[in-house]
């Protein structure tokens, strides 16, 4: 590879800074009593402790997956600390009353809380560390009757019906992260959207890890009742720190009959220096339970940063005509490390799901697309479409694709087409000839292998995307 | 069209090169002045296509001796961008294709960056989307061009055409042609020459790189130069282009020339 190529892949990350807000910290360690001291922190109810307890004495009994195509020094999980928040304990009654080192961290950023939201009409919900810290345009929602927060409020506000929905479609069991996270979770984002309602706004969380050695145990569920919908965008940025840092979140997304649900997210975590060295291992549970009939459950990502990316957001076909969606853009770059795909297990007649994933892979890294699509016996005329492209930049970096695919039903349809390229010098030389520069030439080829992905992401958070894919290859962008 | 006290625009002065160690051109000796077209012929493996892409900069080729000045200044000196952007083009011999990336967004921003480093005004796309699908009348290439990946899937004739077009929008002060008539037919060939002959003028200067004297009918060459074994060895008028047809580059007659009747013999 030349120099100006890999010159342009090595930028340093730019959202490495440590805000100074006193934490609460937890001592570090595992236990029932840990468990037992993040369930009283919380004033949590006995069957939500009960939860917590029957997750842990089954992670207990597990050890660490290790099929997928990642390395890392093994991790010990009782030298970290479960449970850090911000000291500050009084309910805010306005951004106004927010920390204004929180604020600066987000101007930081280049995400002004309060001018987005007003701005962009989107509603913010902050999560910072493990507990949300302030919430806008709650009232306005709750005019409609959605009920959007944080995990903890709706606990405390709505425990019916967290308690009927928790660990319904990803159980306490399912897998060693989730149950990890079942047993540890500390906060997280709560969505519920009632019989008929579309969400008249793009509902968005920024998540930020800011406490070094706190792992982050985020807890999301989102409901959406009979014929509601609604759009859901993470976004995620974290400080610069050398030691690796643990992140095991579950997303949780029920859609009921006629429903729609959209999540869209946006990963740009500290992905570790140019020798590997730090970065966040970002092992998550995401899955979309399409319960009723002619549901619908899409999912959208941008994964840009963390050193070990784990992650399958997929969809559980359960009600006829459902549709299941995947739309994922996966960089890494130096040696960052991505094992993601999705599931796609259709259990309803006539369900339909389609895959599209675009790996990128630059400097060291290795890039896996990893899926898989399941038709039950029940699932007559399931129909499944798989897009998997890769695309290589420089000559030490790898892709790798993994399809699964099982079919029990003979009147399924089911597509998987793969492909792999690579950003060569003739390429990059063909631009130079016509006066583009290399950096604009790596942006524009990404951008274009991309936009399948990006026309499904809102149109604020395209721009976002592509800023942080330049952000992520060539450091010019935005 | 050889003008009188005409400034020199490219000065190529004892150039050696080389790739992976092999040398390729060894003491290129070549002067070009405004309103000049210049031909290079050769036969296969004499270095014509290195000189072009070692005069547009490519990374692969060591300069190990000489010089080369464009408009008095070290062209050498230059990236690749910044030898386009000063006025050098270079119509590709093997255009690159660029999946997924649509060409008129493609040409917009060639032509932006171009302009902008020159002063110019930039244009918005519906703008330039005039612009551009005037250019093309010229090339008689159809719209649907604009809507396509860059190069992807198209013929050789329509990379040719589209290398042309990016000619015709960035009005370099060189271009240099290579094989751009190789694997055309007849029809485009006249089409993408006539496109060629409209852009020359007295400010710029063409370099073209033939196998063919056919090309040569089309666009009439001031001067015509031999290379061989990374030198040029020979520079005559257009005639030369007709003698090396008719005799080679070794001198003795191909088996395209006339054979002698028995009795003309000694």
């Amino acid at each position: 590879m030349s120099s100006t190529l890999q010159d342009l892949v090595s930028q340093p990350y730019r959202h490495g800074f440590v805000t100074d807000i006193a934490s609460d910290v937890a001592a570090k360690g595992l236990s029932e009593d840990t468990v037992r001291m993040i369930s009283a922190k919380k004033n949590e109810p006995a069957w939500l402790l009960e939860f917590r307890l029957k997750a842990l004495r089954h992670w207990f009994t597990l050890t660490e997956p290790e099929w997928a195509t990642v390395k890392y020094p093994k991790i010990d999980f009782q030298a970290i600390s479960y449970y850090a928040a911000p000291k500050r304990k009084a309910k805010l009654a306005s951004m106004d009353d927010v920390d204004p080192e929180l604020l600066r961290t987000f101007e930081k950023l280049g995400v002004p809380l309060h001018e987005r939201a007003a701005l962009a009409g989107v509603a913010v919900d902050v999560i910072f560390d493990s507990v949300s810290v302030a919430t806008t345009y709650k009232a306005k929602l709750a005019e409609v009757g959605i009920i959007f927060g944080s995990m903890s409020d709706a606990v405390q506000n709505h425990p019916e019906l967290v308690k009927k929905y928790l660990g319904t479609v990803v159980p306490v069991a399912d897998n060693y992260y989730a149950a990890l996270n079942s047993a540890v979770f500390t906060d997280g984002s709560f969505c519920y959207i009632p019989k008929g309602v579309k969400c008249p706004m793009e509902l968005s969380t920024y998540f930020r890890i800011n406490t070094e050695e706190t792992g982050q145990f985020e807890r999301t569920l989102i409901i959406a009742e009979e014929g509601a919908s609604v759009s859901y965008l993470e976004g995620c940025t974290a400080p610069k720190f050398d030691t690796n840092q643990l992140h095991a979140a579950v997303v949780e997304l029920v859609a009921l009959d006629n429903a729609d649900i959209k999540y869209s997210t946006v990963q740009n975590w500290y992905s570790g220096d140019e020798n590997g060295l730090g970065g966040i291992y970002n092992f998550v549970t995401k899955r979309g339970l399409a319960k009723g009939v002619n549901s619908r459950i899409s999912w959208t990502q941008v994964e840009t940063g963390s050193a070990i990316t784990w992650k399958y957001p997929s969809c559980i076909l359960q009600g006829d005509n459902s549709v299941g969606e995947f739309y994922s853009v996966a960089v890494t770059n130096h040696h960052q490390q991505a094992d993601t795909g999705t599931k796609m297990i259709h259990l309803g007649k006539n369900t339909r799901s389609t895959i599209v994933s675009k790996g990128i892979s630059a400097g060291q890294s290795s890039n896996t697309y990893r899926g898989l699509v399941k038709v039950m016996p029940t699932a007559a005329n399931a129909r499944s479409h798989s897009q998997c492209d890769s695309m290589l930049i420089g000559q030490k970096s790898g892709a790798h694709t993994f399809p699964y695919i099982q079919v029990r039903n003979d009147s399924a349809t089911v597509e998987h087409e793969a492909s792999t390229s690579r950003i060569g010098e003739d390429q990059l030389f063909y631009f130079a000839q016509r006066g583009i520069g290399a950096e604009e030439a790596i942006s524009m080829i990404i951008n274009g292998f991309c936009k399948d992905v990006f026309r499904q992401l809102p149109m604020e958070f395209a721009v976002e995307a592509t800023q942080l894919l330049g952000l992520k290859l060539e450091g010019s962008i935005g | 069209m050889i003008l009188h006290n005409s400034p020199t625009l490219l000065e190529v002065r004892d150039l050696h090169a080389s790739i992976n160690g092999t040398p390729i051109l060894k003491g290129l000796n070549l002067t070009i002045r405004r309103g000049e077209v210049h031909a290079i012929m050769g036969p296969n493996g004499s270095g014509k296509s290195t000189l072009s892409k070692v005069l547009a900069g490519h990374s692969a080729y060591e300069i190990t001796a000489g010089e080369v000045l464009f408009e008095g200044a070290n062209l050498l000196a230059l990236s690749p961008e910044e030898r386009a952007r000063a006025g050098v083009f270079l119509a590709f011999q093997y255009p690159i294709e660029i999946p997924g990336v649509g060409n008129s967004q493609f040409l917009r921003l060639a032509y932006n960056t171009v302009q902008g480093t020159r002063g110019k005004e930039e244009l918005d796309p519906l703008e330039f989307d005039d612009l551009v699908r005037e250019k093309m009348k010229l090339l008689e290439m159809r719209p649907e061009f604009l809507e396509r990946s860059v190069n992807e899937g198209f013929s050789g004739g329509e990379k040719k055409r589209n290398e042309i077009l990016q000619m015709a929008l960035l009005e370099p002060r060189l271009a240099i042609l290579d094989e751009t008539d190789s694997g055309l037919d007849i029809d485009a060939l006249r089409v993408i020459s006539h496109g060629i002959n409209q852009l020359a003028s007295a400010d710029n200067a063409l370099l073209l790189i033939t196998h063919y004297q056919r090309l040569l009918n089309y666009i009439v060459p001031d001067y015509v130069h031999v290379m061989e074994a990374g030198r040029i060895t020979r520079t005559g008028d257009k005639e030369l282009a007709l003698e090396l047809e008719a005799r080679g580059y070794d001198g003795t007659p191909s088996s395209a020339a006339p054979i002698p009747r028995a009795e003309a013999l000694p």
